[in-house]
């Protein structure tokens, strides 16, 4: 019991070092620095090479890191963030997001993506307090961590440029009239929280023993919701929540065994975030509403096609892969079909709605995971089994995000986070239904008036005539009232409501619509590999959709077919590895949010 | 008869009172302007009446209802609309299409089964059905959709050729004044019983002020009944045939505008009290 407290609170420090660092940034800067999480992995994977391959001792290992990262802290802020300054919220989201898969999949390529042993710095059960047995590693990282939690206080409350900090994050402009120089602040305040999230990465990695490359996505995860859980931009907030999620985790998993962390830290986040939406010690603004997404595409026109070269283009779709593609390429057109669905998804949601998803692969597994689970185990016909995937992913979506209407801007992109992560994790846990880590397998393909569908073409032919479905469906709501209902809501929503729109409802609508398709796309995913497990399913391929329909243009149907077509198709037809892939894919989304926010399929009105 | 019935309202942020047991009414065809210095609570005092904010206590009535603590959703289908203090249009939408939003509410084809949208998870029937149509886009919805394209055009021709030649232009890129008219053509597309109108002038010139002037009296002409927060008092003077002064989320004073105007409470919120200093 006592024990398990405390390997709560150890762990929960590091958490709350990272919190503190995101609770920082986002007081500063108003933005949820998503790339903190890679600074842990940065921290924890150079402390590794600094203590293992240049056998340096723990002092210098440590000095090692708060450069380093400090160093990337800086980094981060002066490519992501500083040039967005003026974008609308969402920007600087993606942008931040996109800089964490490229330094997690950098150190991947750097470092190589095995697991490895952290040395023991120090002794782990060498101390002992009445039956309660524990290390010097135990009581250094609580000390480290509290010493620095002190180091921070006194630095903001006794110093100038911890002033100037604590200023900048209550009234930006008024702290600029002072003559604050906002950059040096922010440049600043992201060291400081990256040196604390650095440090955390090594007293988390010596506490872990085992680290790699993509620890940070595990621990960054749990930083956010402990982050959350406080209140964002609370900094006693970050300290509580990284405890209590720390202990709660502890105890959890002492309970139902490591799987159920990740089960248990969404649970428990979306749980404040549905009763407490603020935090447990963040201020509540009565009356606020910017929105997330603004004129971010919004100076931009949607690239229109004629009619005839609409014609033309589904034809050749048809045409072509039957007659000029070997069954590989056809397979990739598959895949890109699969994609191009999920994406059309999140153009409803994110794109005409406003409300920017982080988790669109949960609708995907929850379709998937319904079809297969119906025609393996019940029998049920595929074309039966498809309708059927689409509605209880509709459901579950807007069960699973609508209490989270209360909440309002980065809040609900934090809770469309959690979900998809919430999904995976039940997916896991949940091994009475869905079989666990060992996922379903033997899916039988489709049949079609007596024939199998399951030559690459066949599947090809079936998934693009749903494809084209979907896309007229998206196409005709986006020109409809509904469409223009939508748009007031993403446009403002207090403005919206106040023109008699019920906004929370056509917000929930979007979700069920969007859960919808993206359900029916997994069916289709599921039928096409015959096999899916949880990890199929996880926060790569939420990031993968909306790289997808950001590159293509947020708000353009056409665009989410092309995003598709050149983030799926042709990293696969290039043969990319996993890691140069994802590598790719946050280069390219940095780029897009940096020099081509409309996205491709977008032109900008004059 | 009574539009608007507002008895005791309460509502305190973080302690401060800044709406503090406010209660008045406005008569059908009245125009009742609230005026007082800056943090008096007007602002609060209409997010309450229009459902933005929630109050802590005191009642709401609108058209003989109970409607206190009602969504603004709500509100506005009930006949209540609004302006903002800073002008909220939707940029990306053309002025058009701001003020079809404005007309939402009276739609009928398009938005089906209109009894159930408040009742709770009945309301997706409804959604559902609002979905179908705009999937299948019977002939009902069409001849409707047209029908409201003329009433927009009627709604923009209010404010003469200052909007009519942008109807097809993107909010962001209208001028202040013209958003601000965009705006309350908006909130007048629905032909609501009460208009609540918060600073409609802030931000404009004398001239463009004037114009504002004149519409709000045209508008007034015919028996529109408005609720209005200014601090030109110019206009509030011309304008209204009632004047509520608030001060520090009270009503301190309340008239006409010659009553108001010479309120020595009125004088001593606006200009503070007259020191008299002892002479040996």
């Amino acid at each position: 019991m006592l024990d398990t407290a405390l390997a709560g609170l150890v762990n929960g420090s590091s958490y709350a070092l990272l919190a503190l660092g995101l609770s920082l940034i986002f007081g500063v800067a108003n933005v949820i620095n998503f790339a903190h999480a890679s600074v842990f992995a940065v921290g924890a994977m150079s402390g590794w090479w600094f203590s293992v391959d240049l056998d340096w001792p723990l002092w210098t290992v440590l000095l090692g890191v708060v450069a380093v990262t400090g160093l990337l802290g800086l980094v981060i802020n002066l490519v992501a963030v500083t040039p967005l300054a003026k974008a609308p919220p969402i920007a600087a989201l993606l942008s931040t997001f996109a800089v964490s898969v490229v330094v997690d999949n950098g150190a991947q390529l750097v470092f190589g993506p095995e697991t490895r042993r952290f040395p023991a710095l120090l002794a782990t059960d060498n101390l002992g307090l009445g039956g309660l047995r524990f290390g010097t590693l135990d009581v250094t990282i609580l000390v480290v961590a509290i010493g620095l939690m002190l180091l921070l206080g006194w630095f903001l409350r006794a110093t100038r440029y911890g002033r100037a900090i604590r200023a900048v994050a209550q009234d930006r402009d008024a702290a600029a009239q002072m003559g604050i120089p906002l950059a040096r602040v922010q440049n600043l305040a992201f060291v400081v929280a990256s040196v604390l999230g650095g440090v955390a990465g090594v007293l988390g990695g010596m506490y872990l023993n085992n680290i790699s490359p993509t620890v940070g996505s595990t621990v960054g995860m749990s930083a956010f919701a402990a982050a959350t859980l406080g209140g964002l931009g609370s900094l006693p907030g970050a300290v509580a929540g990284g405890l209590l999620l720390g202990v709660v985790e502890a105890f959890g998993v002492s309970w139902w065994g490591g799987n159920a962390r990740t089960l248990i830290t969404f649970a428990v986040l979306l749980l404040v975030l549905w009763v407490r939406p603020s935090g447990l010690f963040g201020k509540r603004t009565p009356l606020a509403a910017e929105p997330m997404t603004g004129t971010f595409f919004g100076a931009a026109r949607t690239v229109r096609l004629k009619p005839w070269q609409v014609a033309v283009a589904a034809v050749a779709a048809y045409v072509v892969p039957a007659v000029a593609l070997d069954d590989y390429t056809v397979q990739i057109g598959v895949q890109v079909v699969v994609y191009a669905i999920l994406a059309l998804s999140l153009t409803l949601v994110s794109g005409q709605a406003g409300q920017i998803s982080l988790g669109q692969a949960a609708p995907l597994a929850i379709g998937a995971y319904t079809s297969a689970l119906l025609t393996t185990a019940t029998g049920m016909d595929f074309w039966l089994s498809l309708p059927v995937a689409g509605v209880v992913a509709a459901v579950l979506s807007v069960v699973l995000v609508s209490p989270s209407w209360r909440l309002r801007g980065h809040y609900v992109s934090i809770a469309t986070l959690a979900t998809g992560l919430l999904v995976a994790a039940a997916a896991v846990n949940f091994d009475w239904l869905t079989n666990g880590p060992s996922g379903v397998s033997a899916i039988p393909p489709p049949s079609l008036f007596g024939a199998e569908v399951s030559a690459p073409l066949a599947v090809y032919f079936l998934d693009l005539t749903i494809l084209l479905v979907v896309l007229l469906l998206v196409v005709r709501l986006r020109r409809s009232t509904l469409g223009r209902i939508w748009s007031a809501v993403r446009e403002d929503e207090v403005a919206a409501r106040s023109s008699g729109i019920a906004a929370a409802d056509y917000k929930s609508l979007a979700f069920g619509i969007g859960g919808f398709v993206a359900g029916i796309g997994g069916a289709l995913f599921a039928q096409q590999y015959g096999y899916i497990d949880p990890s199929v399913f996880g926060i790569s391929v939420s990031l993968l959709a909306l790289t997808i329909v950001v590159l293509g243009g947020l708000n353009s149907p056409l665009g989410a077919v092309v995003g598709a077509i050149v983030l799926v198709g042709l990293p696969e037809a290039l043969r990319m590895l996993e890691e140069t892939r994802m590598l790719t894919y946050g280069l390219l989304l940095l780029a897009v949010v940096l020099f081509r926010p409309q996205g491709l399929m977008g032109k900008v009105a004059r | 008869m009574t539009v608007l019935e507002v008895t005791g309202l309460r509502r305190s942020f973080a302690g401060l009172r800044a709406v503090d047991g406010v209660s008045f009414t406005v008569g059908q065809g009245e125009v009742v302007s609230v005026i007082g210095p800056n943090g008096s609570g007007k602002t609060t005092a209409l997010n309450l009446v229009s459902g933005v904010l929630r109050p802590d206590s005191g009642r709401v009535g609108f058209l003989g209802r109970d409607v206190t603590g009602w969504r603004p959703e709500r509100l506005a289908e009930a006949g209540l609309s609004r302006t903002f203090q800073n002008g909220r249009v939707f940029g990306n939408l053309s002025v058009a299409e701001n003020v079809l939003i404005g007309l939402t509410s009276t739609l009928e084809a398009a938005r089906p089964l209109a009894r159930w949208r408040n009742v709770p998870v009945l309301r997706w029937a409804s959604l559902l059905a609002e979905t179908a149509v705009a999937l299948v886009e019977p002939p009902s919805v069409r001849r409707e959709s047209a029908e409201r394209q003329a009433e927009v055009s009627a709604q923009l021709d209010r404010f003469g050729d200052r909007l009519t030649p942008r109807a097809s232009d993107a909010a962001h890129t209208l001028s202040y004044a013209n958003r601000r008219r965009t705006e309350i053509a908006r909130a007048l597309a629905a032909s609501p019983a009460l208009l609540v109108l918060d600073e409609p002038t802030a931000g404009m010139n004398p001239a463009e002020t004037a114009e504002v002037l004149e519409q709000l009296l045209a508008l007034k002409a015919t028996g529109q009944t408005i609720l209005l927060v200014e601090h030109k008092i110019d206009l509030v003077m011309r304008l209204s045939d009632r004047v509520l002064v608030l001060d520090a989320g009270a009503v301190i004073a309340a008239g006409t505008p010659d009553e108001v105007r010479t309120d020595p409470r009125v004088i001593e919120a606006y200009l503070g009290k007259r020191r008299t200093v002892a002479r040996p």
